[in-house]
């Protein structure tokens, strides 16, 4: 069983939520993105996406674009991204998710991309561009290694597709929240718990939701029907007005630990205070 | 004679899943995949349909000004000399000035059939944002058209254009701020308000069923071309020329000769500053494999699989991507494909202008400097070409100005 899987299994059994924040890799610098990695796993953090930045996004938002934009203005790359996952692997178990459009795996080659995250302790690929349509031949490397492919579900997706891609899916299924790109909005959909619950029909894996999640209430409402709980843009935008304050991993690990507290705390899991202590050591 | 048919019949390719060969396909944010697919199958319920294209032959006919001529540049042959004839298919003759109007107008019927009361597009110097204009007035839909701040400044009068009728032009802050952003701008629009938007994409590029959508609408330029050239010369011609940015003129003149192997088929790139200076639009002729705006296809990008800006001195060929069919039609061996540079292309737009009295896009401009500059040494005696004449030069005056008014 890889990390993802465990994790999601461990959570069943207690009967908490997860709580998956995403970072766009290399912003704003990758030194700092080892740090907020450790960081989010030290604040409730049960599963990290990590955002592999590509020039044309289509389905960010502002926040997220302009992170992308300014990590590989940094000097990101997807082998530079390897690289920081098998630093950090020193230092966490934490279950990573590498994140990424297609292209930039597509050039480095799927084969290569898939041994290289592997070796480095990467635990699976969630790749927003790539439909079951278009998926077998990256989904079928990925198999081999036992690394799941993360699918997508939107809310414009059909039953009989949903029933398409819960068969093919592996780890966990992600449920887009909303009509639209990433990034912060007041409120959420009304339809999200309908559309959880209708996706429950076709599947027996965790479910996880994200698009639009950026408020503990937010967080707390959606843990109430999802397995896990996603939080990107928030995450993203506050490490961006944090960057030139000299205080920013408190300043951080107290919002991600607010978040996480939110998500875990719909089944009444006492909250944990804030850590920042850089030599805490969370191994799986 | 028979009402002329102006959308190409149901063809083997792409396949369900809208691949040419190993190019196209659907890679969108699953958000997207159940409007591809409605699209898809509304498509091709409304090509089929007699009253809808009966209503798009009329349209053309009447307000977009077709059939355009196929036209003996004799001066131009006369300087190729060697019994080369030369006929050029007006498309710049055409309301709007270009050939993109062929696609917006068959797109915006299409939005107005499907019920969707808005329309989207994106826009690189303003020519095809203009033609979704016009066909949104014509049609009574709502359009916005994205395009980058930066090629709102340096078209300022395309910009004020869409707005006179009556589009709101959406500046794009993001990446580059030129065509591609404004694409990926107008595919997130998409993504939030696909229920009443249809987004009118303007060449062969994008996910399936785009490319297939837009080359079955621009196939009218080589339907047309071939029953002008059997009619004046009683035979086939030797080549077909024309540019590709991301290849819609190019393929609505190629598609509709496709089984017809004796006749070649050419591509013209822009080569901007030179293939070595980087700056380019050389996506096919440099020739590397990616995923751009939802399809595979070749596409100029560095050595981590980032997406590259492309260069040209004309703006309708200054996109990275190439759509899929052109790809399928490269790796394949069916089309050829060259490219000329910023300084050759300036050199086509005299040479048509000083010859044959048009001023030529600069897009168009590229094919002829192909023609008179490389290709005339390799055409046998006596060959006959059929060059797409894509859009007028009125647009380019300023940029014309500026690097031949010194003359």
């Amino acid at each position: 069983m890889n990390r993802i899987e465990a994790m999601f299994a461990e959570k069943a059994k207690t009967g908490q939520k997860a709580f998956i924040p995403f970072i766009t890799a290399g912003f704003p610098d990758l030194p700092r993105t080892e740090r907020i990695i450790t960081l989010l796993a030290e604040n409730g953090a049960d599963l990290i996406e990590l955002g592999i930045p590509f020039s044309d996004p289509i389905a960010d938002g502002p926040t997220i674009q302009r992170a992308s934009a300014a990590a590989l203005e940094a000097g990101a790359s997807v082998a530079r991204i390897v690289g920081l996952v098998r630093q950090v692997r020193r230092q966490t178990g934490v279950p990573i998710l590498l994140f990424s459009a297609y292209n930039p795996l597509f050039h480095r080659g799927l084969a290569r991309v898939a041994d290289e995250a592997k070796q480095a302790g990467a635990d699976g690929f969630l790749v927003p561009d790539l439909p079951p349509e278009e998926s077998a031949e990256f989904d079928a490397i990925l198999r081999e290694r036992d690394m799941p492919l993360i699918y997508l579900v939107a809310p414009t997706t059909p039953p009989q597709r949903r029933e398409k891609i819960a068969r093919l899916a592996r780890g966990f299924l992600y449920y887009i929240s909303l009509k639209g790109v990433t990034g912060e909005r007041a409120s959420l959909p009304a339809d999200l718990e309908s559309g959880v619950a209708e996706l429950r029909r076709h599947t027996a894996l965790p479910i996880a939701v994200g698009f639009g999640i950026s408020r503990p209430e937010h967080a707390r409402a959606v843990a109430r029907f999802a397995d896990g709980v996603v939080v990107g843009s928030a995450i993203v935008k506050k490490i961006e007005e944090l960057r030139d304050d000299p205080d920013w991993e408190h300043h951080l690990a107290e919002f991600v630990s607010s978040l996480a507290s939110a998500a875990k705390a719909s089944v009444g899991v006492e909250p944990d205070p804030p850590r920042v202590g850089c030599d805490f050591r969370n191994h799986a | 004679m028979e009402q002329p048919q102006t959308i190409a019949p149901r063809q083997a390719r792409p396949d369900a899943d809208g691949h040419f060969g190993e190019f196209g396909g659907r890679y969108v944010p699953e958000t997207l995949m159940p409007a591809l697919l409605e699209l898809e199958q509304q498509y091709y319920r409304f090509r089929d349909d007699a009253a809808f294209r009966a209503e798009l032959d009329h349209l053309l006919r009447t307000y977009a000004g077709r059939p355009t001529p196929l036209y003996f540049a004799r001066r131009l042959s006369e300087r190729l000399g060697r019994g080369i004839r030369v006929y050029l298919k007006r498309e710049d003759l055409l309301h709007t000035g270009a050939h993109k109007i062929n696609n917006t107008l068959g797109q915006g019927l299409l939005a107005r059939r499907m019920g969707k009361p808005r329309v989207i597009a994106e826009t690189g110097a303003g020519q095809h944002g203009v033609a979704t204009a016009t066909a949104a007035a014509l049609l009574g839909l709502q359009c916005e058209v994205f395009m980058g701040e930066e090629d709102m400044e340096r078209q300022a009068l395309n910009v004020f254009r869409m707005q006179l009728l009556g589009a709101r032009v959406v500046p794009v802050h993001s990446g580059s701020r030129t065509l591609k952003d404004a694409t990926n701008e107008a595919f997130r629009d998409w993504m939030a308000r696909c229920e009443d938007t249809h987004y009118i994409v303007g060449s062969v590029v994008g996910p399936h069923p785009f490319p297939m959508i837009v080359r079955d609408f621009q196939s009218v330029i080589g339907i047309e071309a071939r029953a002008q050239i059997l009619e004046i010369e009683k035979r086939l011609p030797d080549v077909l020329l024309a540019c590709v940015g991301g290849g819609s003129n190019s393929l609505g003149l190629f598609h509709p000769f496709y089984e017809d192997r004796t006749v070649q088929f050419v591509g013209v790139e822009a080569a901007g500053l030179g293939r070595h200076t980087g700056k380019h639009a050389m996506s096919i002729t440099t020739g590397q494999v990616g995923v751009f705006h939802g399809a595979r296809e070749y596409v100029l990008q560095n050595d981590d699989g980032q997406i590259q800006i492309a260069h040209s001195i004309s703006a309708g060929l200054d996109y990275p991507g190439v759509g899929p069919e052109h790809c399928f039609y490269a790796a394949s061996g069916r089309a050829r494909y060259a490219a000329v540079t910023d300084a050759e292309a300036l050199e086509g737009v005299k040479v048509l202008c000083e010859l044959e009295g048009i001023i030529p896009a600069l897009e168009s401009a590229h094919a002829v400097a192909h023609l008179v500059l490389h290709l005339r040494d390799e055409l046998p005696d006596g060959a006959i070409v059929i060059v797409c004449l894509s859009g007028r030069g009125d647009k380019d005056v300023y940029v014309l100005k500026e690097h031949l008014g010194k003359m």
